[in-house]
């Protein structure tokens, strides 16, 4: 074997197997769902998730602060208006939840809720 | 060897009688012996002042301005419940309103006339001390700046007749919470009290986790319960939930008034947090004050719920005819 193709074999065999390793971040890396957050309402209202999967909720407020609390879950977090919030969650229990805004927005705060539906 | 045997019989005495709920009957039995009388004594200096009798009266969550489906009546029971109030017999020396005696407005200057309107009719109330702490409808858009401007500080403490008397604000955060400048000052206020003192807290939100995804909780509630853990005789009023609620937990027993506007489920009854619709035919129907009696031979408050329902309304016994049948409340 010369030196070159010896070269060109060890980068081959490289770039393979920084490839998988690439692939495998990918495949680890948590499902993501995007949620809005406006007054009165977040947008999905529902979502669903898998016990013991981890879900990466990103939440966006798109008018004032709000904020969205669920203790099951350990979700407790403000939302400022115009920033995402990023959270990793993994279920351990199967069944509804109810999330909720936890920072007074207006009239209808009470109303503003998440269900989050964990099979 | 001399303040063992104070303490001894301060607990002995203390546990049988005094607590929110006993003390109309403490002070006679304080002073029928000796050692009644050194305690009645001891309880003086240590609070300031000796308990003594009393009744007390809370309101909670009027919602000035609200109108709709849940309740197109506005103010009608707020105003029966001041009349109601001013009626007995024998007149309440304080009245403690729990919050959300306003319903918020994005207006500014509409939020400020629903103020006024709520001063004009709790201004009606003949008792003599009238308190108030802000819920989320009152604070929750301004931080608190309307009601601060109105009734001054959102907390704060006072003592009456040997019972001290602690407001706690738990809704003009963003969050939920009573914040830690408050909890430090809640830690400097009971610090001069004895582990006995009748003590008795009101605030807007629960202080306890009665259903965190109805919002039914305060964030930081466990700091504030960890401060009053050492205290023997602890009351929590609260509003809030719009019904009436008791939980016990160590020292302390939770209360919740009813709202003057309209009423929320059962927590435990497996159905969403809606308000109960409102019944023509029975206005003021899961709507009502709470009488709290100071007395009796239970550590626990005697609780009065008293229903606004009216003859007149309901075809049912109203408080008109409770009064005149001379029912005490």
């Amino acid at each position: 074997m010369t030196k070159a193709r010896a070269l060109a074999l060890t980068m081959t065999m490289t770039l393979a197997a920084l490839l998988a390793v690439a692939s495998r971040g990918r495949a680890d890396e948590p499902r993501v769902i995007d949620i809005t957050a406006k007054r009165f309402e977040f947008s999905p209202a529902t979502i669903t998730l898998k016990k013991g999967e981890a879900v990466k909720l990103r939440v966006t407020s798109e008018d004032v602060t709000h904020g969205l609390f669920l203790r099951p879950l350990k979700i407790d977090t403000d939302l400022e208006p115009g920033q995402t919030r990023e959270m990793t969650v993994t279920p351990e229990k199967t069944g509804t939840f109810l999330a909720i805004c936890h920072h007074f927005c207006g009239a209808q705060h009470g109303n503003m809720k998440l269900t989050i539906v964990v099979e | 060897m001399k303040e063992d045997f104070d303490r001894r019989k301060f607990l002995k005495i203390a546990g049988i009688s005094i607590g929110v709920g006993a003390l109309f009957q403490v002070t006679p039995l304080l002073g029928e012996t000796a050692a009644g009388r050194r305690v009645a004594s001891l309880l003086g200096k240590k609070n300031g002042e000796a308990p003594t009798p009393f009744s007390f009266v809370q309101l909670s969550d009027t919602h000035v301005g609200f109108s709709g489906p849940p309740n197109p009546n506005g103010t009608q029971a707020f105003e029966r419940a001041v009349e109601l109030i001013n009626g007995l017999p024998r007149q309440p020396e304080l009245v403690l309103f729990t919050g959300d005696l306003t319903h918020d407005s994005e207006n500014p200057g509409e939020h400020a006339d629903r103020m006024r309107k709520f001063q004009q009719i709790a201004g009606r109330l003949r008792a003599p001390l009238v308190r108030y702490v802000p819920g989320e409808h009152d604070a929750g858009l301004d931080g608190g700046k309307l009601f601060h401007d109105t009734f001054g500080d959102s907390h704060y403490s006072f003592d009456h007749r040997g019972v001290h008397f602690i407001a706690l604000d738990n809704v003009s955060l963003a969050r939920p919470n009573v914040g830690p400048e408050q909890i430090a000052w809640l830690g400097k206020d009971l610090a001069r009290f004895p582990k006995t003192a009748p003590i008795v807290v009101f605030t807007h939100r629960p202080l306890f986790d009665l259903r965190p995804d109805w919002e039914w909780f305060t964030g930081d509630g466990d700091e504030v319960m960890n401060l009053l853990a050492p205290y023997e005789n602890v009351t929590v009023l609260y509003g809030h939930i719009h019904r009436e609620h008791s939980h016990t937990e160590g020292h302390a027993t939770h209360l919740a008034a009813r709202s003057l506007i309209f009423a929320f489920p059962d927590p435990e009854a497996g159905v969403p947090k809606k308000p109960i619709p409102f019944d023509p035919q029975k206005p003021f129907q899961n709507l009502g004050v709470r009488t709290l009696e100071q007395g009796g031979a239970s550590r626990k408050p005697r609780v009065q719920e008293v229903e606004l329902t009216l003859r007149e309304y309901a075809g049912t016994v109203g408080i008109q005819q409770f009064l005149k049948e001379g029912v005490s409340l």
